[in-house]
Parts: C-alpha cells; sequence; structure tokens
C-alpha cells in the first residue's frame, strides 16, 4: 500500500465508504455456505461436487448467453452466479442426474433474475426458482432421496447422476425417505443429534445443522444478513409447534425437531434472507420472517408435502414489495399519513 | 397487381401480424389446448374454419348488417359455423373432441375471429376477406402446432403421439401442465421479439450504410 498525504487527499460525496459491494457480499455467501458444501461432500461423497458443480455450471452459463456484450464480464465478476447455482445444488437431493441440475441452474438464472432485469431486479430467489422449476418438472427425480454413501467411500457416485441427457435412471435408485417424510407418513421421529449432524437423508445442504448455523454466524457477523429475518423464522417455527405440541404431543413434531429437519436452515438462514427479495425495513422484516414460518408449519403439518420451506419463502418474496410499501418509517417531521 | 394484393393480405397472418406472435390474441385456446400437437392442430383446423367461413359471409353481406347491431349480427354468424365445427369434430374424432371439451364452443369467444370480422371482413371485398382470414387462420395455426409440438415433445418424449426418444425419456411433467402453456409461449415470443428487433436493427444499418454512400 502506499502512504498517501492526507493533506492532498480529496473526495466529492459520500464521504463516508462502507467496504461493502455485491462481489464481496456475494464471495461471503459463498466462504459461509462451505462448511455446509464440506458436509455435503462428507456425507454423499464424489457425487455432491458433481451436483453442486453442474449447478453452477448451468448458472453460469444462463449469466454469461444472456448478458449482452458490455455487462458480460461484469455478471460474471460478482459471482452471483455460482451462489445462485451453489444455493439450488444443495436444496437438491444428492442422486439428481446432473443434467437436471444444469438445467435447474439455467431455468433459475434465466427465468429467475435474467427475465427480471437482472441483479437486484428479481421477484423471486433464483435459487429457489430453479428448485420450484425442477420440483414441477422431475417430480420423481427431485423426491428419491438416496442413502449417504457410507462405506461405499468417497469416490462412489450414485447411478442417478450418470444419466444421459433428457433419460431417465435405467437403475432403481436405493431410495428412502427424510425425516420429515418419516414423520409426516409414517410417524417415525428421528433423533435429534442425527438431525443436528447430519446422519440423515435428504438434500445436499440441508443434513447438517450446525454446518448451516455456522455459516449464518459468520454471514452475521460480516453484516452481510438481516438478523431479523432467520430469527423470526425459527422463532414463529418454535411457537408454532410448541403450540401444537400442547394439543398433542405424539402427532406433532416438537419444536427442535421442525428447526433442524428438512430444509428450513438452509431456507431461513441464506434464502429468505436474500437481499434482493426480502423486505428492507425493519419491521418488514419481521413481517417477513413470521409469515415463512406460519407457512413453512402449515404446509409441512396441515398440507400435502412432507416440506414447505421453497413454497413458503416463494410466496413470501412474492408479498416483499407490499409489506415494504406498508412499512415504510415515517418521514422525520411530517405527519402520521405520510406514504 | 390484383393478384399481389391478395396474396400480401394472406401473408400477413402467417409472419409480419401473426395473430399470436405478433397481435397476442386468442391466448385462451393457445395456452388451453396446446397440451399436446394432435389437440393443437384439431383447435387449429376448427378455427381455420370458423374464421374463413365467417369472413366470407360476414364480407358478402357487409352492406346488409346494420351497423348498430352489427356485434350481435356477427356473433350469431360466428356461433353458427362453430356448432357445425363442434358436431363435424365429435363425429369424426370422438376422442379430441372429449380432450378439448368446452374449448371448442369457446372458438365463439376467441378475440381473433371476431376481431378479424370487425377489423377487416366487414371493410373489405369477399375475396380480399377470404384471404386474410385464411392467412391469419393459418398463422394461428402454425402458432398453435408450435407450442403444441415443443409440450408434447418436452413433456411426453413424442410427437402426434410416436415415441421419439425410445422408452427412458425423463418427461419434463411440467410441460403438460398449464405452466408450460405460459413458459412455452412466453419463450416463443421472446424469440419472435428478438428476431425482430435484430431484423429492425439491420434494416437500419442498411440504410443508414445507403445514405452515406447516396
Amino acid at each position: 500500500m502506499k502512504k498517501r498525504d492526507p493533506d492532498l487527499l480529496l473526495f466529492h460525496a459520500p464521504l463516508l465508504r462502507q467496504g461493502m459491494t455485491t462481489p464481496s457480499a456475494m464471495r461471503d455467501v459463498v466462504w459461509a455456505l462451505m462448511p455446509a458444501t464440506a458436509a455435503s461432500m462428507w456425507f454423499f461423497g464424489i457425487s455432491a461436487v458433481l451436483v453442486l458443480s453442474s449447478c453452477i455450471a448451468g448458472a453460469v452459463l444462463a449469466e454469461w448467453l444472456f448478458a449482452t456484450k458490455e455487462t458480460r464480464g461484469e455478471s460474471l465478476r460478482d459471482s452471483s452466479g455460482i451462489v445462485t447455482g451453489l444455493l439450488l445444488g444443495l436444496t437438491l437431493p444428492p442422486g439428481l442426474p446432473l443434467w437436471m441440475g444444469f438445467l435447474g441452474g439455467f431455468v433459475g438464472i434465466a427465468l429467475g433474475k435474467v427475465i427480471w432485469g437482472g441483479l437486484g431486479h428479481n421477484l423471486f430467489n433464483p435459487a429457489l426458482l430453479g428448485r420450484a422449476f425442477l420440483q414441477a418438472t422431475f417430480p420423481i427425480a427431485m423426491t428419491t432421496w438416496v442413502p449417504a454413501t457410507g462405506e461405499a467411500g468417497f469416490f462412489a457416485v450414485y447411478p442417478g447422476n450418470l444419466a444421459l441427457p433428457f433419460m431417465q435412471v435405467s437403475v432403481d435408485a436405493m431410495s428412502s425417505a427424510t425425516p420429515l417424510g418419516l414423520m409426516k407418513f409414517e410417524q417415525v421421529v428421528t433423533p435429534l443429534s442425527d438431525l443436528a449432524f447430519g446422519k440423515i437423508n435428504g438434500s445436499l445442504g440441508e443434513t447438517s445443522g450446525v454446518a448451516l448455523l455456522l455459516g449464518g454466524v459468520y454471514l452475521w457477523l460480516r453484516r452481510d444478513l438481516d438478523w431479523r429475518i432467520p430469527v423470526s423464522i425459527l422463532a414463529t417455527v418454535i411457537l408454532f409447534s410448541a403450540c401444537l405440541g400442547l394439543f398433542d404431543a405424539e402427532r406433532f413434531p416438537t419444536p427442535w425437531f421442525s428447526v433442524f429437519s428438512g430444509g428450513l436452515l438452509l431456507g431461513a438462514i441464506y434464502m429468505a434472507t436474500d437481499p434482493v427479495t426480502s423486505p428492507v425495513t425493519p419491521r418488514g422484516a419481521w413481517i417477513f420472517g413470521i409469515g415463512v414460518g406460519v407457512l413453512v408449519m402449515l404446509i409441512r403439518v396441515f398440507g400435502g408435502l412432507p416440506e414447505g420451506v421453497m413454497y413458503a419463502i416463494l410466496l413470501m418474496n412474492s408479498a416483499t414489495p407490499l409489506i415494504d410499501r406498508y412499512t415504510q418509517p415515517r418521514v422525520f417531521g411530517r405527519g402520521a399519513e405520510s406514504p | 397487381m390484383k393478384q399481389n394484393v391478395s396474396r400480401e393480405e394472406f401473408l400477413k397472418g402467417i409472419w409480419r401480424d401473426n395473430p399470436v406472435f405478433a397481435q397476442v390474441l386468442g391466448m385462451c385456446p393457445m395456452l388451453a389446448v396446446t397440451n399436446s400437437a394432435i389437440n393443437a392442430v384439431a383447435m387449429g383446423m376448427a378455427t381455420f374454419f370458423v374464421l374463413v367461413g365467417s369472413s366470407f359471409l360476414v364480407s358478402t353481406f357487409r352492406h346488409v348488417i346494420p351497423k348498430q347491431v352489427r356485434i350481435s349480427c356477427f356473433i350469431i354468424i360466428i356461433a353458427t359455423f362453430v356448432t357445425i365445427a363442434d358436431y363435424t369434430l365429435l363425429a369424426l374424432v370422438p376422442g379430441v373432441h372429449k380432450e378439448l371439451g368446452a374449448f371448442i364452443p369457446l372458438i365463439v369467444a376467441n378475440c381473433l375471429i371476431l376481431g378479424r370480422q370487425e377489423a377487416f371482413a366487414s371493410r373489405y371485398p369477399t375475396k380480399l376477406a377470404v384471404m386474410d382470414a385464411m392467412g391469419m387462420a393459418s398463422g394461428f395455426l402454425l402458432a398453435l402446432f408450435s407450442l403444441g409440438a415443443v409440450r408434447e415433445i418436452l413433456g411426453d418424449g413424442a410427437l402426434f403421439g410416436f415415441k421419439l426418444f425410445g422408452e427412458n425419456f425423463e418427461p419434463w411433467v411440467i410441460m403438460i401442465l398449464p405452466p408450460g402453456g405460459f413458459l412455452t409461449l412466453g419463450v416463443i415470443l421472446l424469440f419472435f421479439n428478438w428476431f425482430k428487433t435484430k431484423k429492425d436493427e439491420f434494416l437500419e444499418d442498411v440504410a443508414a450504410a445507403q445514405r452515406s454512400e447516396g
């Protein structure tokens, strides 16, 4: 660093600056996701690497393809495509054919971001939009949960991963239910220690709750994340399931089970807090988080699906502009009815 | 010259003023019945018959129909042809008729058809009106077919029921569901507009080059 003479240092406004830029915020998210990524590799081996990289490849290809000549370098440098691809990959089942992951990343960026006008203009979280597309398009492949590789070792690839493009898996995949599915359809409760450390079936990133929390704490320390959103989501879920437990402790999940099972932590920490698609006002953040929490529990307990984090966040995403509009703080010196 | 005019009226409906891609008309059947190519083509043929028939009648009687009640008269004429198409399909292809269901009677409400009567057939001589109707209906048929073909190929791995990719094809379930219609139509419109922008840019460049030369 060259030392500058402070007498000759001239600036125009704004004079107070923060070091935070879009590329640095995106890189922080990538770093924060590293524990969860490492956990997914630990449990699912090389397949995790393959699925995650195919999602990232699809997302980055869409970024590159639909950028104009002038903005092409920019959209690749801020690595938002990598974040979207990584987040999407972490929500996918480990045995998913790679071409589906690629397609999901591509659709997530193309329909979730580029078509709205690029970064900062999208209404829905791109990664979740890509996942919703995959869920609606390939419902069977998206709900085939393979167990962790275990003894087979790191380099054992799930046969499903290697399906040819547009073809389905020819081998019958060994499939088993996620803790939420077990809870909902077979009334089997998975022990909490397995949920927290990831010895369960599920999508790549949602298995290890502790790894996700670590990344969340990092993001919070780096001020990349509005703590109100994850806190309000988790508090709502805990309260909701505690209330349900008062009625029938046997039938309904316990609060800690609700928090650590499924994609709730992944969604609450990394997806609901996407600064583009969540409210900017503090009051709005609370409303948003409570809304997501209530919807998650409604879908999980009373809906037809075992897991509802994706739809809960997407639904609240669509309410974000409205929430922002009605929670604008009062302008100083004006009446209460100012916009 | 006369020949050129009627040919022009025919061709504009297929490409430049395509009822779906350029005017965005007739969206209801467009999105509702294009989950397979055969349904799309059947709907396109029925619309073709109704549009050409009613354009012919409306244009022939355009001096007789009172201006104040013209819309009701158009609707009665259109409804007549729709009823004929309805029963013809029921007799010839009962399976397709069953799948199309309520959307055949709803051809009456297709804004493309009423729009052509109001905008063209009631103002121009019969020959031009029929050419215009044939062009518009062909354009509509083409659009329906392209949407239906894309949705059936991706959603079922087949075209007109023939399997294209063998047994192992993984169907894109969303494509034969309603969202698939919106997605496919959006992507096709996107390409159409992109092409149009590129073409306009190209023509402008050519014009600029000519100006600088001259």
